[in-house]
């Protein structure tokens, strides 16, 4: 997986809530049998006309935010489908760290297993980043995992929450696969335990 | 010992391995997978040279594309893109050695349909799904619940997940359901009180007189939602009702092992004094026939309602509800018994099974669907399909003017041919009412089976009631 350490860019406001994760990446893009290539289709229907032409209204079709690299957003941001096609989407598009009041759980997951970083902010924080955010592209937020604080443009420190164990794998880009195959032996012991307790499984 | 809920009672018989931090390595039970968030995982396996762990308990079937028209056999029935999606489960499948339901066999249907059906879900036991829908199989007392793909190559190669703890939600039904009402009507009000986020962060236990007194196709429905007011999972603890339905199934124990597991399944019950994190209670009779008016499930009204104002929320939802009032095309202060419908879908891992089927031929019995209308029954499964063909429901559909469809995902989300186009209004039994959902600008309303039947015969949302 891609380390994620820190990074410093544009942050898109998109305070609209319950972003769902078909808004971020339309069923007819699931269709694919590859995890890359999806950020064209990015918010596919909010950003395109039904003739393919860009919605300029879209804050993603917006000149200042074409290049994003976060997105602050409003409550409950990757609601429904468990489909990680959304964060492949939008880690292809380029956004790689989301801010909100709360996430979903699966797309919470989901974008830690992609060298993402979902950052849950109390309303009022959220309220002065998305303000930030607002200013378009002259006004860069600076996320620092390792230190666990966003820095907005005018300066402002905040301080988030992170799991320590998902913190460990983003920063060095660990496979949770790998990971685990390192327990085989407690996953084999389990195994054969449950199988006494439990032979009908 | 100290009293545990349910869930602490699944988890703790399923932790493989504990570090320090609290971070876990569940062992999974039992893991459906289908033809769209699992190719890159079989692939990842591939490209690292891993096996299945336990193929054994991987079971595969093909639902999200599958055509639900005849001669669906024949692979130029579907577009090139979904062809290709459904041949490399197929590929998978046999590759890795995993159970499998493929298109020809009368078996397939939707994942979260086939696996209780063939008794492969089961009391206790941990089941995941590349599907966020996988709450359904708490309906048996199994701690179930939607990944994604890289989790699902997790499981395929350690037959384990990484997870936390969730906490403890009760969600209490109390007294009975007055007449009219459903599983539908209950999960979806449960959600217009918590809020589409309301259930984050915990796994909730459906429990209470009217939860107890649904079969196992209601109590499905109830927690196939849990999804959608955001947890991680539903349960209802299992009782007679649940050995009743699992006894028998093909991959249901047998003999002394079924003995041994009701022995087991006995004791899967929240003790009296149970720590819970957070309760909410309804009354089972103050819970109406209900729809879906916007596009999250949150946005939920009795029947007998009317449309709100976008003025009548707070904070980010105003600006959300006004955008929802657009999208849906529809005016405040409009009653929602008067909203013109020309689609009906009956269908789904939420209603698809013969209890749905059944409810919605009760009331269309001898009726005729409006005139115009676009009308389409997907029964969940092959053995759906063919049981309601047995007692007369396929000829009552068809009789009231409704296309008779094969088993599949359909019109809940649209990635085969059974799709909204814009502008166009469905009635649906399905589960997410979310923009574009059914098809790019189309607007859809969640209800009961009764309810999208009703809908049907007066082309309008309709109080189901008025009917019976």
């Amino acid at each position: 997986m891609e380390k994620f350490e820190k990074l410093s860019g544009i942050a898109a406001p998109m305070p609209l809530v319950n972003i769902d994760t078909d808004m971020i990446i339309p069923k007819q893009y699931l269709k694919t049998i590859k995890r890359t290539g999806l950020g064209v289709h990015a918010f596919a229907e909010m950003r395109y006309d039904d003739q393919g032409n860009e919605n300029p209204d879209f804050v993603l079709n917006q000149p200042a935010y074409r290049e994003a690299s976060v997105i602050v957003a409003g409550d409950n941001f990757g609601c429904g489908s468990s489909r990680e096609h959304a964060p492949w989407a939008l880690a292809d598009f380029g956004i790689k760290v989301v801010i909100s009041t709360s996430f979903a759980d699966i797309f919470f997951n989901n974008c830690f297993k992609n060298g993402m970083l979902p950052i849950v902010m109390p309303q009022e924080v959220v309220d002065v980043l998305m303000q930030d955010a607002e200013k378009g592209s002259n006004a860069r937020m600076e996320v620092d995992l390792e230190a666990q604080t966003i820095t907005t443009s005018d300066g402002e420190v905040f301080t988030f929450e992170v799991d320590p164990f998902r913190k460990h794998c983003l920063l060095e880009g660990l496979d949770d696969i790998g990971l685990t195959l390192e327990k085989a032996a407690a996953i084999d012991t389990f195994e054969a335990a449950a199988a006494q307790a439990r032979p009908w499984v | 010992m100290s009293p545990k809920t349910l869930y602490d009672k699944i988890w703790d018989a399923h932790v493989a391995d504990e570090a320090d931090d609290g971070t876990c390595l569940l062992y999974i039970d039992r893991h459906l997978v289908h033809e769209v968030t699992s190719p890159q995982a079989f692939e990842g396996l591939r490209l690292a040279g891993r096996t299945v762990r336990a193929p054994e308990k991987t079971i595969a079937v093909p639902d999200h594309n599958v055509p639900t028209t005849l001669g669906r056999d024949n692979p130029e029935s579907m577009p090139e893109d979904s062809r290709i999606q459904v041949a490399a489960l197929d590929t998978n499948a046999k590759e890795f050695g995993v159970h499998y339901y493929p298109v020809s066999d009368v078996r397939q249907g939707i994942v979260h349909i086939v696996g209780p059906e063939q008794g492969w879900t089961l009391p206790g036991m941990t089941v995941v799904c590349g599907d966020s829908h996988t709450a359904t199989h708490g309906a048996f007392g199994a701690l179930a619940h939607g990944i994604g793909t890289s989790e699902v190559e997790h499981v395929l190669a350690t037959q384990t997940l990484i997870q936390k703890k969730s906490k403890n939600m009760k969600v209490e039904i109390t007294g009975q359901l007055r007449p009219g009402v459903t599983a539908k009507d209950i999960t979806l009000s449960v959600i217009g009180a918590t809020g589409t986020a309301g259930g984050t962060g915990y796994v909730i236990e459906y429990c209470g007189e009217a939860i107890r007194s649904l079969s196992m196709e209601g109590r499905m429905t109830v927690c196939n939602m849990a999804i959608e007011g955001g947890a991680r999972a539903g349960l209802i603890a299992p009782d007679e009702t649940t050995f009743e339905y699992v006894m028998g199934r093909p991959h249901a124990p047998k003999g002394a092992q079924w003995e041994a597991a009701m022995n087991w399944w006995k004791t899967l019950y929240s003790d009296d004094d149970a720590h819970w994190d957070k309760v909410i209670t309804l009354k089972g009779e103050d819970i109406a026939p209900v729809v879906t008016w916007g596009t999250s499930p949150e946005d939920v009204l009795p029947i007998t309602a009317e449309v709100p104002t976008a003025e009548s929320f707070k904070g980010g939802k105003v600006d959300a509800a006004k955008r929802a009032l657009e999208y849906m095309g529809l005016e405040p202060g409009q009653k929602l018994s008067d909203i013109q419908i020309d689609t009906v879908f009956i269908g789904s891992c939420t209603n698809g099974r013969i209890e749905d089927l059944r409810a919605a031929a009760e009331i269309l019995k001898g009726k005729k669907v409006k005139e115009g209308m676009r009308a389409m029954v997907v029964p969940g499964s092959g053995l759906v399909r063919a049981q309601a063909e047995e007692e007369g429901l396929a000829q009552i559909f068809q009789d009231a003017g409704f296309e008779w469809r094969l088993a599949g995902c359909s019109m809940c989300l649209a990635m085969n041919p059974d799709q909204l186009k814009p502008g166009e209004r469905c009635a649906a039994t399905s589960n997410r009412n979310f923009e574009g959902r059914q098809g790019r600008g189309g607007r859809t309303h969640l209800m009961s089976p009764a309810m999208a039947a009703a809908a049907a015969i007066t082309g309008h949302l309709t109080d189901v009631r008025e009917l019976m």
